[in-house]
């Protein structure tokens, strides 16, 4: 049977949810349950391509037109995985808001909210499907002009001045990676990534490398990869919580599944490792010290968010398909538990009113399961044995150690300092918050279960992936060895060598430029 | 490869270092313009990397190369998407306006903190013969003061 109906699903599921809740904008209640059923009926769709692009990958012609020509959506292992881990995290962050909302915490215009929420859902999804260069770049624009909304909900004073650095820098972003997308388009005469992949090594190889420096310092601002990180801590942290949950674990992982996929795809070969690699140890390094000396627990979190995001580029940055494997089931890990520690700083901040450090103590007692809850995905992010991070990390220092280079080496120690740094800052912040004797007029007021729900579930998620993590490591090593070899993809796209199945004119030859359309010829 | 079009290559690099130009300055105001700037400098350059101007536009009209439809359809894209930003830039310029009486993008929380440190462990540590102008630290912290609670005390609305 055929399955690849649904591999337009989670982009087509969250854009009509959108307008839906648009329209019902009137009717909060209503808006609810369709925001959730959309969701719901995502994961599904996603879970699904996630067991059947393990056989290989699945592929739908929008509009039916044949690939190079019209715009191809492509669902391989990488994707699938990516899709499944957002759709459940991005449904675990919903009822979170939800639950915010209806205790009546005015957080956000709820009309706004859900059809927002949704458009930035499409974004993602439509992110990790795209088969086309250009329609990434679009896939971006959707879910950064819902970030740019969700980011000053409310529009107050702190939220705007945190927006518009945010809208600034991504508009910046965006510039470039349009930039390096006329330079492919002019290289190549093609967008289609399966396509690019045939013809980019014809190209010149300093054309190539100045296109693959544009497209990986357009990505490097997005997920925030040093020199290009300082926007992120300043902005996420004064967005209402389950906003920056939601942009910690998914927008930053947006732009390291597009390095992951530009890289693997288009310039095998790894040209730049050992810059990346380099990037990555500053990453790392620079990161954590600045959450060592952060008070604030949402941008303490930031800082880790950052840190973190050079564990992934270490792995790219290997090469190896050790290295790959790692790096991607570590996405996975990073997405929820960046998550849950977003979601429970929102607990913590309803419970004692704060989120300064200095201001909070005692909330073990008072809240226990807050305590918990924090405590858990807190240990996952240092690495503590026998959590998903510290399996992650494990396979990171593995393929760094096999890897031998003296670079490498670096990498692994200064990975194994910025896992203790973690460990660090985020015990300072639990004997902070959580023990000691709490300070005088520290408010504690009652939190709605359903957010405390939400985050249990996200953190059980979490937990999940450590059981499940032999099926799922092996998964994300099947998927590391697809993108080494790069003709599953390539096959799957353009089954007859050079264009797709679908419908379309002739395919231009090599120079799109020059080549002269012929009509007829449907496939 | 046919030789690109030297005229508008030039409009490209004039858009594109104006557009930079004004991204870099304070105001939110100038940086919509300089987003628009470089953002139709981009378009522009991809209209170029679809080739020179000039051929027939509809498959079968004549003998010739036919022009690629491909990067106008992008920039179409493109050009969408920027007007939509734009218009959002401009109310977020408008609102700053509204809530602070001006439309400056401010510095980082943190950086004004350390600023402040900076300037207050430089003041302890003053040496009484040491004179001269005010450093950099307090220069930055002087310079910005319509953060947090200056601003807040200034316009309560």
């Amino acid at each position: 049977m055929d399955w690849s109906w649904l591999v337009p699903l989670p982009v087509v599921l969250p854009l009509s949810g959108a307008g839906l809740t648009l329209a019902l904008y009137r009717k909060p209640s209503l808006q609810r349950v369709v925001s959730v059923v959309t969701l719901v009926l995502v994961l599904l769709a996603a879970g699904g391509l996630l067991v059947l692009a393990d056989r290989g990958p699945l592929t739908v012609e929008v509009g039916g037109w044949a690939t190079p020509v019209g715009i191809g959506l492509v669902a391989d292992r990488l994707s699938a995985l990516m899709l499944t881990v957002s759709a459940a995290v991005v449904l675990c962050v919903l009822v979170y808001s939800l639950a915010q909302g209806l205790a009546g915490e005015q957080f956000a215009p709820v009309s706004v909210f859900h059809p927002t929420y949704l458009v930035l859902v499409a974004g993602v999804a439509n992110a990790f499907l795209s088969g086309d260069l250009f329609n990434v770049y679009v896939g971006f624009e959707i879910l950064l002009a819902a970030s740019y909304v969700l980011i000053t909900l409310g529009g107050t004073r702190e939220r705007l001045r945190a927006g518009s650095i945010y809208v600034v820098v991504a508009l910046v972003s965006s510039v470039l990676f349009l930039t390096a997308i006329a330079g492919v388009y002019a290289a190549t005469g093609t967008l289609n990534l399966a396509q690019l992949a045939q013809r980019l090594g014809d190209v010149d190889p300093t054309v190539r490398l100045v296109l693959q420096v544009m497209l990986l310092a357009a990505f490097a601002v997005k997920s925030a990869v040093f020199p290009l990180s300082a926007w992120l801590p300043d902005s996420y942290p004064t967005a209402p919580a389950p906003v920056t949950a939601v942009f910690a674990g998914l927008l930053t992982k947006v732009g390291i599944y597009a390095m992951i996929r530009t890289q693997s795809l288009l310039f095998p070969g790894g040209a730049v490792d050992d810059w990346l690699m380099v990037l990555a140890l500053l990453t790392m390094v620079v990161g954590i010290l600045g959450a060592v000396a952060q008070d604030d627990i949402k941008r303490l979190l930031s800082f880790t968010l950052v840190s973190h995001i050079g564990f992934m580029v270490f792995g790219l940055a290997l090469g190896s398909d050790a290295g790959w494997t790692a790096s991607i089931y570590y996405v996975v890990h990073h997405i929820t538990v960046q998550t849950a520690l977003f979601l429970v700083a929102g607990l913590v901040e309803r419970y004692g009113g704060t989120l300064s450090l200095s201001r909070l103590g005692g909330l073990a007692r008072v809240a226990p399961v807050v305590a918990v809850l924090f405590f858990v995905p807190a240990m996952n992010l240092a690495g503590i044995p026998p959590m998903s991070g510290f399996l992650g990390k494990v396979g990171l220092l593995q393929a760094g150690v096999a890897a031998g280079t003296p670079l490498a080496w670096t990498l692994v120690v200064g990975s194994v300092l910025t896992s203790l740094l973690t460990l660090y800052a985020l015990v300072k912040a639990w004997n902070k918050a959580f023990w000691q004797e709490p300070p005088a007029g520290m408010p504690t007021r009652r939190v709605p279960r359903a957010m405390v729900g939400a985050t249990s579930a996200l953190v059980a998620f979490s937990l999940l992936l450590t059981a499940a993590a032999g099926p799922l490591y092996a998964y994300a090593g099947r998927a590391a060895v697809a993108l080494r070899e790069r003709t599953p993809y390539i096959a799957a796209v353009l089954p007859e060598g050079s264009r797709g199945a679908g419908e379309s004119a002739d395919v231009a030859d090599d120079e799109g430029t020059a080549g002269r359309l012929v009509t007829g010829g449907a496939g | 490869m046919i030789a690109p079009n030297l005229t508008l290559l030039v409009a490209v690099a004039v858009l594109v270092a104006a557009g930079v130009y004004l991204l870099l300055e304070r105001s939110l105001s100038r940086v919509v313009i300089g987003a628009v700037l470089v953002s139709n400098g981009v378009n522009l350059l991809i209209l170029v990397a679809g080739g020179a101007a000039g051929r027939p536009p509809i498959v079968g009209q004549s003998d010739e190369p036919m022009s690629d439809p491909l990067p106008q359809a992008m920039v179409l894209t493109a050009i969408v998407i920027t007007l939509g930003l734009t218009a959002f830039l401009l109310a977020m310029a408008y609102r700053t306006w509204q809530l602070e009486g001006h439309d400056e993008v401010q510095d980082d929380v943190e950086d004004r903190r350390i600023a402040l440190l900076a300037a207050r462990d430089r003041r302890a540590m003053a040496d009484a013969d040491a004179e001269g102008e005010a450093t950099l630290d307090e220069e930055a912290e002087l310079a910005h003061d319509e953060t947090a609670a200056g601003g807040l005390a200034r316009r309560a609305d």
